[in-house]
C-alpha cells in the first residue's frame, strides 16, 4: 500500500517537474543563448548551457536599436491605460454595483459587447478615426485605445468587488454627513484595493504585450512598444538572434516579476473574470 | 412636545428621498462619460467599418476617390480564393487548438488543484507561457524550430533519431503543426486557470458523500466533475474559440504565413489587405466577414451548449 502510493507520488513530482520544465524552457535557451558568446550560438550539437557568459549582446540590443526608447513608451502606453480604465472603470463599476437606474443591463450589455467585437475587425476604423484627428503616433491615441479594450474586464472585476461591500457600511458613512463622493473615496475604495491590484496587474500585462494595436497605430519607429520593436528588429536579410534573444529576456523582466510576485491575484482576476462574469 | 423616535423617523424618510433622488442623477453623470466612451470604440468603428466596406477606398491610389459599390467587395470576397484559404486555415486551426487546449488544460488545472509543496510556484510556472507576448513567444519558438541550427534538429540528431534536418516551419503540413504547438503551449494555461476557477467551487462535502456512496475515482470525475464544470466549460470554451478566430501574432511573429500563404490566417489577410495594399473598401468587408463568422460560431456555442440553471 506504502509502496503503491510511493510511485504515484514519485510519478506525480516527475508530472510536474516536466509540467514546469516545459513552461519555463523556451525562456531558459533564450537567456542561456543571450549569454553565450557568438561562436558558441550557433555550434551543433546546441548546448544547454555555457560556462564562459558574456553581456556582450544585451550591450548590442541597446547600443545598436532603440531598446530603452521602447521601454519607456511601452511603459507610457501602459501608465495611461492604467489610469484611464481605474477611473472609467469604477465610474461605470459604482453605479452598477450599488445604484439603482434605468437602462443598467443596456449598460452591461454595452460593457460584454465590447469584448466581443474582434479586434482585427475593428482596426482598421480605429486607425482611420485617429488619423482623422491626428492621434496616430500619439501615447494618448494607443493608451485610450488599450483603455477601451480593457474596460470591460476591469468593470467586472470592480463591481463583483463592491457588491461585496456591506451596504450598511456606506449607510453608515451617509448618515454621518458624508456625500456619495466622499463615502465612496473612503468607504469603498479602500476596501476595493485589492481588487484595483488585481485589475491593475491585468491591465498592464495587456497593454505591454498588445501587438496589433501597437502595430498599426504607433507606425514611427521612435514610438514602438517593446513587442513591436523587437518584432522589427530583424534586418532586411539576416536575424541577429543573439540580440533578440537579449531584447525579449530583458523585455520580460517586468512580466516575470508579475507573475512570480502577485501570482495569487492574477489567478483569482482571471476565474473571476471567467467565472462570475 | 413632538417625541424624538418620530424625529428620527422624519428625518430618515426624508434623508431616503433626498438620497434616491440624487441616486439616479448621480448614476447618470457617472455613467454617461463612460458610456459614451465605450460606443466611441464599439458602435462607431463597427458602423464606420461597414460603411467603409461599402466603397471602394485604395488609399495609395488617391485619384480613384471613394465611390459607392454597394456589395461589390463582398461578391469579390466570395471569388477570393485565398480569403476561403485564408478561412479555411482559421477555422482548422481554431479547431486543433481549442480541443488541445481544453484537454491540456483540464490536465493542468487538476494538477494545479492539488495540495503539494510549492504549489504556488508552480501555478506561477503555468502561467508563464500565457503572460509573455505572443509576438516573443513566436520569435522565441521561431529559433528553436530553425532547421540550420535550430534546437530541436540539434538535439534530434544528436539523439541519432534523424538523419537530416526536419524544415519545421518549410513545409505547409509540417508548418500547421508547428504553428498549432506553440498556440496550444501557450493557452493551455490560460485554459487551465479558467477550469481551476471551476474546480475550486466545487466543494469537497460532494466528493466525500460520493466516495461514502461507493463511487470510485473515475466515477466521481465523469459524473461530478465534468458536469459541475460544465458552464465554466462554456466560458473557456467560447472565450478561446472567438481568440483562435482572431489569431494574428502567432503567424506573424512564427512563420510570417508561410510557406506560401499555407499559414495566413484571415486577421492577417485582412492585415495585408488593409495596411500593405492599401485597400481600405476590400479589407473592412473582409473586417465585416470576420466578425459575422466569429459572431455566427458563438451562437452557435450558445444554442447547442447553454442551459440556463
Amino acid at each position: 500500500m506504502t509502496r503503491y502510493s510511493n510511485i504515484n507520488k514519485i510519478i506525480f513530482f516527475m508530472t510536474i517537474t516536466a509540467l514546469i520544465i516545459l513552461s519555463f524552457f523556451p525562456l531558459y535557451w533564450l537567456f542561456i543563448s543571450s549569454l553565450k558568446p557568438s561562436d558558441q550560438l550557433f555550434s551543433m550539437p546546441p548546448k544547454l548551457f555555457t560556462l564562459t557568459p558574456t553581456l556582450k549582446h544585451y550591450a548590442a540590443a541597446f547600443h545598436t536599436q532603440p531598446l530603452a526608447l521602447y521601454y519607456w513608451n511601452s511603459t507610457v502606453v501602459a501608465c495611461i491605460t492604467l489610469v484611464i480604465t481605474l477611473i472609467l472603470g469604477c465610474m461605470i463599476a459604482y453605479p452598477v454595483a450599488r445604484l439603482t437606474f434605468r437602462g443598467k443591463s443596456a449598460v452591461l450589455m454595452l460593457v460584454v459587447a465590447t469584448s466581443m467585437f474582434p479586434a482585427m475587425t475593428m482596426v482598421l476604423p480605429i486607425f482611420s478615426a485617429l488619423r482623422d484627428i491626428g492621434l496616430l503616433n500619439s501615447f494618448i491615441g494607443l493608451g485610450v485605445t488599450h483603455a477601451a479594450f480593457s474596460l470591460p474586464m476591469v468593470v467586472w472585476l470592480l463591481s463583483a468587488l463592491f457588491k461585496e461591500v456591506p451596504m450598511e457600511l456606506e449607510d453608515a458613512a451617509l448618515i454621518d454627513g458624508y456625500n456619495r463622493l466622499q463615502a465612496f473615496l473612503k468607504i469603498m475604495l479602500p476596501l476595493a484595493a485589492p481588487a484595483m491590484a488585481t485589475a491593475s496587474i491585468l491591465v498592464f500585462v495587456n497593454s505591454w504585450n498588445e501587438f496589433l494595436f501597437s502595430f498599426t497605430l504607433m507606425s514611427e519607429a521612435g514610438k514602438r512598444t517593446l513587442p513591436v520593436g523587437i518584432m522589427m528588429f530583424p534586418g532586411e536579410f539576416e536575424f541577429p538572434w543573439a540580440t533578440i534573444s537579449a531584447a525579449i529576456v530583458v523585455s520580460v523582466v517586468p512580466l516575470v516579476l508579475v507573475i512570480l510576485l502577485f501570482q495569487k491575484q492574477v489567478v483569482q482576476g482571471l476565474t473571476n473574470g471567467a467565472v462570475k462574469g | 412636545m413632538p417625541s424624538p423616535s418620530i424625529t428620527i423617523q422624519q428625518r430618515k424618510t426624508v434623508s431616503r428621498r433626498h438620497r434616491r433622488l440624487n441616486d439616479k442623477t448621480l448614476a447618470f453623470l457617472l455613467i454617461t462619460p463612460p458610456v459614451l466612451f465605450l460606443l466611441l470604440f464599439t458602435l462607431y468603428p463597427i458602423l464606420r467599418v461597414f460603411w467603409m466596406s461599402l466603397h471602394q477606398i485604395s488609399v495609395s491610389q488617391p485619384w480613384l476617390g471613394t465611390p459607392f459599390v454597394g456589395l461589390d467587395n463582398y461578391a469579390e470576397a466570395m471569388k477570393d480564393t485565398r480569403f476561403w484559404h485564408s478561412t479555411g486555415f482559421t477555422l482548422a486551426f481554431s479547431l486543433v487548438t481549442v480541443v488541445f487546449e481544453i484537454g491540456f488544460g483540464l490536465f493542468l488545472a487538476i494538477i494545479a488543484n492539488k495540495t503539494f509543496p510549492f504549489r504556488s510556484f508552480v501555478r506561477a510556472a503555468i502561467l508563464f507561457p500565457w503572460a509573455l507576448p505572443t509576438v516573443t513567444n513566436a520569435l522565441t519558438w521561431r529559433w528553436m524550430y530553425n532547421s540550420d541550427y535550430g534546437l530541436f534538429n540539434g538535439l534530434l540528431m544528436q539523439w541519432g533519431w534523424i538523419a537530416k534536418p526536419i524544415n519545421w516551419l518549410g513545409s505547409t503540413d509540417l508548418a500547421f503543426i508547428a504553428v498549432c504547438i506553440v498556440a496550444i503551449w501557450k493557452t493551455s494555461s490560460f485554459m487551465a486557470i479558467i477550469l481551476l476557477g471551476g474546480l475550486q467551487s466545487i466543494g469537497h462535502d460532494i466528493y466525500e458523500a460520493a466516495h461514502i456512496d461507493g463511487a470510485s475515482r473515475t466515477q466521481a470525475f465523469f459524473l461530478i466533475t465534468l458536469p459541475l464544470l460544465k458552464n465554466v466549460f462554456l466560458v473557456a470554451l467560447v472565450l478561446r474559440t472567438m481568440h483562435s478566430l482572431q489569431a494574428f501574432d502567432l503567424m506573424f511573429g512564427l512563420t510570417q504565413g508561410g510557406p506560401g500563404n499555407s499559414t495566413e490566417s484571415l486577421p492577417m489577410y485582412i492585415h495585408t489587405k488593409a495596411f500593405i495594399d492599401l485597400e481600405w473598401g476590400y479589407g473592412s468587408a473582409l473586417g465585416v466577414l470576420l466578425f459575422v463568422i466569429i459572431f455566427a460560431i458563438s451562437m452557435l456555442y450558445l444554442k447547442f451548449l447553454y442551459e440556463p440553471e
